[in-house]
């Protein structure tokens, strides 16, 4: 049933909507324009001008700049993703269809890590991942987003999983399906939406991750990217059209995903917000 | 609906929304050790310990640390009680970052809420394309923080960008010297923060308005309701729960507020825009006195329960259904 709205009104929704459509896109149009401007018309005064013509050497020299801890990132992001994805797939599916002694206290105790404030473990985290010998590598981050990745993944799969008749599993082991063969052939082939869902959430988390890499990772020749980012935009020796340049660098991954994937990134976006 | 799945400890069940209760007999262990309630344990437990250790165990660490003398490179484990907290409570700083805390909450929430519930109504008119604003709302939340911060640096230089916007359609009173202000570095902070988070909250606020039954719409119509009086008294009312879980989400990010003072002013003049989390930080990990950082740590756990035992409440419903 549609709202009827005299015209007058409806252009009023229509100009507050145009409106913040502006406010969202103003700081992307900021990067994009003065990353396409030399040095010279980056200034105060001209920082609103569309950039006379395009100068792309910005770009010539933000790519090599940022390249290796771009490559740093996607070394960290992709692996902990799939990795922290898997393990929730195989979480939620025990926490959304089977019960065991305590499995409420349990899911809720694992929950709490999604609202954990990192400074309450860091320094044992620190002094654990040095113990190992993990403290500094890529491999150390990757397993730290896997461990702190644990709750929301365990999240997403167990709302997903909840969907799923239970009728489907009784008829799978009237057919003999055990406890694996259940979440084999009924479950991961039904939770793939489910499993692209968690995917995408981990990869924008752990791709915009800082605090974590700035912790363990934070050797300029090994950091993520954002880690890399903070730190030339933090000394004033690099020009703003070169910061910008690296940002948007920074930023396009995530950024392609959601303009790709929207609505897979929205069914994360709800499923992590637990609406209640 | 009867409890589905009570059921005695080895007993093997399915849970879903047909009601089965197993009988509650005990079985022998090579049973138990062959049902599917065993496989789950088994596959459930490397996480939940991992859970126990880099969470739970890591939490009372760090309580522990916050309770020596550890305050330079070298350990020291002399037990020293609450000095750390006291001194701590005495820095002004600390003072400066709790105040910062709270205000930005306010301000980001403020901001968050208000956008986001205004963005999902207007959305929620029928309007033509909607899936291009939607699209655009929520497109910062894609960006990290760090680039956020770069970007709204830039855009409050003091000497141009917003200014200079202002300034064009005579807005001259609005220009301010925004993160280099001491008295309001944290709201210009926030204002950053809720460029990111406030596209986010509309998402919510849109998905809980879709879920008001289309019936309820069509009978306060027939009430004489108008639009304004149907939000009003039925649907956000109605989404209270969305307002609820938001607020703690928000809350959360309030809390552990640390990317956009570090990419934005770092403590900014004064402190301006310093946190709790990057006063650990620095605290930890520039000047390696462990004790002081962990008990910021602890504060910082303190004011988050504070928001998640709320939050437990309300899930433990959902979660036990």
């Amino acid at each position: 049933m549609s709202v009827v709205l005299r015209p007058a009104g409806r252009l009023f929704v229509y100009a507050v909507l145009i409106f913040f459509a502006a406010y969202y896109l103003t700081p992307i149009y900021m990067l994009l324009i003065t990353a396409l401007k030399p040095f010279e018309k980056v200034g105060i005064l001209q920082m609103w001008d569309l950039p006379t013509s395009l100068y792309l050497d910005n770009w010539a020299r933000a790519i090599p700049l940022m390249a290796p801890n771009f490559w740093n990132s996607v070394m960290i992001t992709v692996p902990a993703a799939l990795i922290s994805s898997a393990i929730g797939s195989l979480n939620g599916y025990v926490f959304a269809k089977w019960r065991f002694p305590h499995s409420n206290l349990i899911f809720m105790l694992i929950l709490f890590g999604i609202f954990l404030p990192y400074q309450g473990i860091l320094i044992p985290l620190v002094q654990v991942l040095t113990f190992f010998h993990l403290y500094g590598s890529i491999a150390g981050l990757i397993f730290v987003h896997c461990v702190f990745g644990m709750p929301i993944t365990a999240l997403i799969f167990r709302s997903y999983y909840a969907t799923v008749p239970r009728d489907l599993l009784d008829a799978g082991r009237i057919d003999g399906a055990g406890f694996f063969g259940l979440y084999w052939w009924i479950m991961l082939p039904i939770a793939a939406p489910g499993f692209a869902v968690a995917l995408i959430w981990q990869f924008t988390n752990i791709w915009n991750d800082f605090l974590l890499g700035v912790v363990v990772l934070s050797n300029p020749r090994l950091a993520p990217i954002t880690v890399a980012i903070n730190n030339i935009t933090g000394s004033y020796s690099v020009e703003w059209n070169l910061q910008m340049a690296a940002a948007i660098l920074a930023a396009a991954p995530t950024v392609i995903v959601y303009l790709l994937l929207g609505r897979l990134f929205m069914r994360g976006l709800l499923a992590g917000a637990m609406k209640g | 609906l009867p409890e589905a799945g009570l059921q005695s400890a080895t007993g093997a069940d399915i849970v879903g929304p047909r009601s089965f209760t197993a009988p509650a007999k005990r079985r022998p262990l090579r049973a138990w050790l062959k049902s599917d309630t065993f496989w789950a344990c088994v596959v459930i437990s490397p996480s939940v310990l991992a859970v126990l250790v880099f969470i739970y165990a890591f939490i009372a660490w760090t309580f522990y640390i916050s309770v020596i003398n550890w305050n330079d490179v070298t350990p020291d484990l002399t037990f020293v009680g609450l000095q750390n907290f006291v001194r701590l409570f005495q820095t002004p700083r600390f003072i400066t970052d709790l105040r910062n805390t709270a205000v930005f909450s306010v301000f980001f929430l403020g901001q968050c809420l208000g956008i986001g519930l205004l963005l999902a109504i207007l959305l929620d008119q029928k309007i033509k394309g909607e899936a291009f604003f939607r699209t655009v709302f929520v497109l910062p939340f894609a960006v990290s923080a760090i680039v956020t911060g770069v970007a709204w640096k830039w855009l409050m230089v003091p000497s141009s960008g917003i200014n200079a916007i202002f300034g064009a359609v005579g807005l001259d009173f609005l220009q301010n010297k925004w993160f280099a202000d001491p008295h309001i570095g944290i709201i210009a902070t926030s204002i950053a923060g809720a460029w990111q988070m406030s596209g986010y909250t509309m998402a919510l606020y849109l998905a809980g308005l879709r879920g008001v039954p289309g019936e309820l719409r069509d009978a306060s119509k027939i009430d004489g309701a108008n639009d304004v009086q149907y939000y009003r008294y039925i649907a956000i009312p109605l989404i209270t729960p969305v307002t609820f879980s938001a607020m703690i989400i928000l809350g959360t990010i309030s809390l552990r507020l640390f990317d956009l003072p570090a990419s934005m002013t770092g403590s900014g003049p004064a402190f301006a825009t310093d946190s709790p989390a990057f006063f650990m930080f620095e605290t930890t990990f520039s000047q390696y006195r462990y004790s002081t950082g962990a008990a910021i740590g602890v504060v910082m756990l303190i004011l988050a329960l504070g928001l998640i035992v709320p939050y437990f409440f309300t899930v433990k419903e959902e979660i036990e259904r």
